[in-house]
C-alpha cells in the first residue's frame, strides 16, 4: 500500500448563479482591472490518501466527494491523484 | 409526547426551540447531544438553527455525517416527524433526506427580518392549524438559504403539493421583489415525499409570543403536536 497525494477541485457547477464570484468580478472591475470575466470561486481539497494503487485512491477520492466533499446538486468536482 | 431538539456545536437556535415547545406549548422537550446515537424514544425531532460545525465546507455539511443524524434517518425512514429550521433545513437536504440544497442568497447579504409566507399545503402535520392560503409573518436569518433543485425535481415537488411555505408579498403574491434570498419559485419550506419530514428557512419558534412581534409560528408547532395526539391515540 502506498500514499497518493490527492487534490480534489470543487466548482460550483456551471449555469448555476456563483454569486460569489460575481461579487469577486465586480470588485476586479472596481480595482480597475479591465477584462477580467467569467470569475467563479470554488473550493481546493488537499489530501493523502493511502490505497493499492493510483486508480483505487482515485475511487476512494469520489467516494468522499460524492458523500462529503462536493454537493451534487450545486458542484462539479475534478480530482487528481499523485504517485 | 416529547419533542427532541437536537442540538450540533454552533446551533444557537435549540433554546428558542426548547422554550416553544415546553414554555409556550407545555409539550415535553429534551435535547439531544450531536454525539448521542438515539433519540431516547421521541415522538418527533427538531433540527434547529445555527450555525453548526461553524458552517465549514458547505452549510449542514458536517452535520449530517455526525453521529445522531443515523437516528434521525432511521426514525425519518419510519415516518417519524423530522422538523429541520434554518440550519436544520441545510442538514436534511445534506443528508438527502429532502432533495435539493441551500446555497448563498443571491444578494450575498445576510438576511435578518420579518417575511411574509403563504401557506402552500395545509394539510401536513405541520400545517393542520393553518388555512390553506393564509398569510404568515415570520423572520428569516440568514446567509445561505437560496434554495435550488433541478427544473425536474421542482415540478415533482410542485406536483405532489409539497412545496409547503412560499415567500410573498404582503397581498400574498410570490413576486420576485418579495423573494429575500433568490429562492427557486419563492421557495420557503418543503416536505419529503412522506409528508413527515419538513425543512424551512423562516424560523417559526421566533414567532411564538406576542412579545416577539408575531404568533404566526405557533400554529405550526400546535399541528404537530396534533398531529402526534392523532398518532399515539
Amino acid at each position: 500500500m502506498s500514499e497518493y497525494q490527492v487534490e480534489v477541485r470543487i466548482m460550483p457547477r456551471q449555469g448555476l448563479l456563483d454569486p460569489q464570484g460575481k461579487a469577486v468580478e465586480n470588485a476586479l472591475r472596481s480595482l480597475e482591472f479591465q477584462g477580467a470575466s467569467g470569475v467563479r470561486v470554488g473550493r481546493l481539497v488537499r489530501l493523502r490518501i493511502a490505497a493499492d494503487s493510483v486508480d483505487a485512491a482515485r475511487a476512494r477520492a469520489d467516494e468522499m466527494c460524492r458523500k462529503l466533499l462536493a454537493n451534487p446538486v450545486t458542484e462539479d468536482y475534478e480530482v487528481e491523484v499523485r504517485g | 409526547m416529547r419533542i427532541a431538539i437536537v442540538t450540533f456545536p454552533g446551533s444557537n437556535c435549540d433554546y428558542d426551540c426548547y422554550r416553544a415547545v415546553k414554555d409556550v406549548l407545555g409539550a415535553e422537550a429534551t435535547y439531544v447531544w450531536h454525539r448521542d446515537t438515539d433519540l431516547g424514544g421521541a415522538d418527533a425531532v427538531i433540527l434547529p438553527g445555527g450555525f453548526s460545525y461553524g458552517d465549514y465546507l458547505r452549510a449542514g455539511a458536517i452535520a449530517r455525517s455526525s453521529p445522531i443524524m443515523g437516528a434521525v434517518q432511521r426514525f425519518a425512514a419510519e415516518g417519524g416527524p423530522v422538523l429541520g429550521i434554518c440550519n436544520g433545513f441545510q442538514v436534511l437536504c445534506e443528508a438527502g433526506l429532502l432533495p435539493g440544497a441551500l446555497i448563498r442568497n443571491r444578494t450575498l447579504k445576510f438576511r435578518s427580518m420579518p417575511v411574509y409566507l403563504r401557506v402552500e399545503n395545509a394539510s401536513t402535520p405541520y400545517t393542520t392549524r393553518y388555512s390553506q392560503g393564509q398569510l404568515l409573518r415570520i423572520p428569516i436569518a440568514h446567509g445561505e438559504g437560496s434554495y435550488i433543485a433541478d427544473d425536474a425535481t421542482l415540478d415533482r415537488l410542485e406536483a405532489e403539493r409539497r412545496v409547503v411555505f412560499r415567500y410573498v408579498d404582503a397581498d400574498g403574491a410570490a413576486t420576485d421583489a418579495a423573494n429575500p434570498n433568490g429562492s427557486a419559485r419563492n421557495i420557503a419550506g418543503i416536505v419529503n415525499d412522506g409528508g413527515n419530514v419538513l425543512g424551512m428557512m423562516p424560523h417559526p419558534e421566533r414567532a411564538v409570543e406576542a412579545l416577539l412581534g408575531s404568533t404566526d409560528g405557533l400554529p405550526l408547532f400546535e399541528s404537530l403536536i396534533d398531529h402526534l395526539a392523532g398518532a399515539t391515540r
